[in-house]
């Protein structure tokens, strides 16, 4: 029988605003659920903050469902924790071991610095989006079911691509801190389906150019985004991604 | 990184070629002919400028990538990252580089500077070869030579295992970065990348093995 509870050390980044230094903070916690989520375990640790008059610790979260993409947290060396394919929200404390130390820090960026403790302000991912993750022609309503043929597999791909949260797990994990899954990802989804195509090669073009201003890293190729995607995006659309971009380099319009 | 580095790997190919004659035993010629043609030849001449402009730009433009990217993230994690996909050599190719642009250095120091500006070089005195009436340079004489002794045979050795690994990561990442890498011959790329980056500094290494022997 594996254990219902955990006794559990924590060692958690405190940072009081974005112009303190910060520094980790250690408490005890005893007595956690191995059916609670990692964010009620994290409730739990708040709530014996307030008993013991201490400041709580300031966390992103929203829908808890693991389809926002607001929980963050660099746990153990891994964004999101070291299970594949999930959320903070849809973590586990089964995960854990009775009297294991857990570090719990911030995403580390520079276009995202961190607020308060474990929240950072991920706001560059929208001025990504800003400039060039969407279509900007009126397409009306929704036409008739096939009355666009698109492929079987390019339509996989673009929703498997449009997947992506935008929870930045992949800048997190890039040891360049690089947003390349990222933008490959919102790249990829419109390159791949009919509507994106008028603005096909100014989107690509936009959208790496902002992520370049922003200060994101560049991608090395080394993969560790695509292991620690909550949604399981391939570096394929990476790949896609470059292609695109040479392709608007070499040839202008659309 | 990508055009540079292909251009490097296309060149490793070529180098390769030409070496393994060290090894035909036939006392050198082939080896000295091919070597006499290499120096003398415009085109090689031009390409080996070219080479020599590719290794710097991959060595700047990996200067500026590190920097860039050290500075995408000013704070480091404090726990240790645990990356369960990114291989160490993905992660360490500016390590990997910086190792073999020292043995590069010794590489070159040793044949490249000693063929061009060496004096008192070992010579193929005129008519030792067929067809040839005039006198070339032993270059084989002083590859033997330098392989003779255990340490410099042994630098090659560990060169190329360096070299092995830099190759494991860099040829699939340069096909990733050329917006080659998926669909379906994004296998067929990789395979092709981890045999090159077994094989090729494998042959390289057996060379100054293999000669060491001969003459131990």
């Amino acid at each position: 029988m594996s254990k219902e509870s955990l006794n559990l050390t924590l060692k958690v980044w405190r940072q009081k605003g974005s112009k303190d230094k910060g520094k980790f903070e250690t408490y005890k916690l005893k007595e956690v659920s191995t059916h609670a989520s990692f964010l009620e375990m994290m409730d739990v640790l708040n709530e014996q903050l307030i008993t013991d008059n201490k400041e709580p610790v300031a966390f992103d979260h929203d829908c808890r469902e693991g389809i926002c993409g607001m929980c963050s947290m660099y746990i153990n060396g891994r964004a999101h924790g070291p299970q594949r394919g999930t959320t903070t929200c849809q973590l586990h404390m089964r995960h854990f071991e009775d009297g294991e130390t857990i570090t719990i820090e911030p995403w580390r960026a520079k276009p995202f610095p961190v607020l308060k403790d474990l929240v950072v302000d991920r706001s560059a991912f929208d001025e990504i989006q800003r400039a060039g993750g969407y279509v900007s022609i009126n397409t009306g309503n929704a036409p008739d079911g096939n009355a666009v043929p698109i492929a079987k597999k390019d339509a996989d791909e673009a929703f498997n691509a449009a997947a992506c949260i935008g929870c930045g797990a992949c800048v997190a994990a890039c040891k360049n801190a690089s947003a390349m899954l990222f933008v490959s990802a919102k790249v990829s989804q419109f390159a791949l389906l009919p509507q994106g195509q008028p603005e096909r090669k100014e989107r690509v073009g936009k959208m790496v150019a902002k992520m370049d201003e922003l200060g994101f890293g560049n991608c090395t190729n080394t993969g560790a985004c695509e292991a620690e995607c909550p949604k399981g995006i391939s570096i394929s659309n990476i790949a896609r991604m470059n292609r695109e971009y040479l392709g608007a380099m070499l040839g202008p319009g659309n | 990184m990508a055009l540079t580095g292909l251009f490097l790997i296309l060149f490793l190919v070529i180098h390769l070629i030409g070496n393994l004659q060290l090894l035909a035993g036939d006392g050198g010629e082939a080896f000295n002919r091919y070597s006499y043609f290499m120096a003398n030849n415009g085109l090689i001449q031009l390409v080996s400028k070219l080479n020599f402009t590719f290794i710097v730009l991959h060595v700047i433009y990996s200067i500026w990538l590190a920097r860039t990217n050290a500075a995408a993230r000013p704070i480091p994690y404090g726990g240790k990252a645990k990356s369960v996909q990114a291989t160490w050599n993905s992660r360490n190719m500016g390590i990997l580089g910086t190792l073999i642009l020292l043995f590069l250095i010794v590489h070159l120091k040793s044949f490249w500077f000693e063929f061009k500006f060496g004096t008192g070089l070992p010579m193929i005195e005129a008519g030792t070869y067929d067809g040839l009436n005039f006198a070339i340079l032993d270059a084989y004489t002083v590859v033997a030579t330098a392989y003779s002794t255990l340490p410099y045979m042994l630098i090659y050795v560990v060169g190329m295992l360096v070299l092995s690994f830099h190759l494991y990561h860099g040829f699939q990442s340069a096909f990733q970065t050329l917006g080659l890498g998926f669909s379906s011959y994004k296998k067929l790329i990789e395979v092709i990348g981890v045999v090159y980056a077994i094989i090729v500094p494998l042959l390289f290494a057996i060379i100054p093995v293999a000669m060491y022997l001969q003459q131990a």
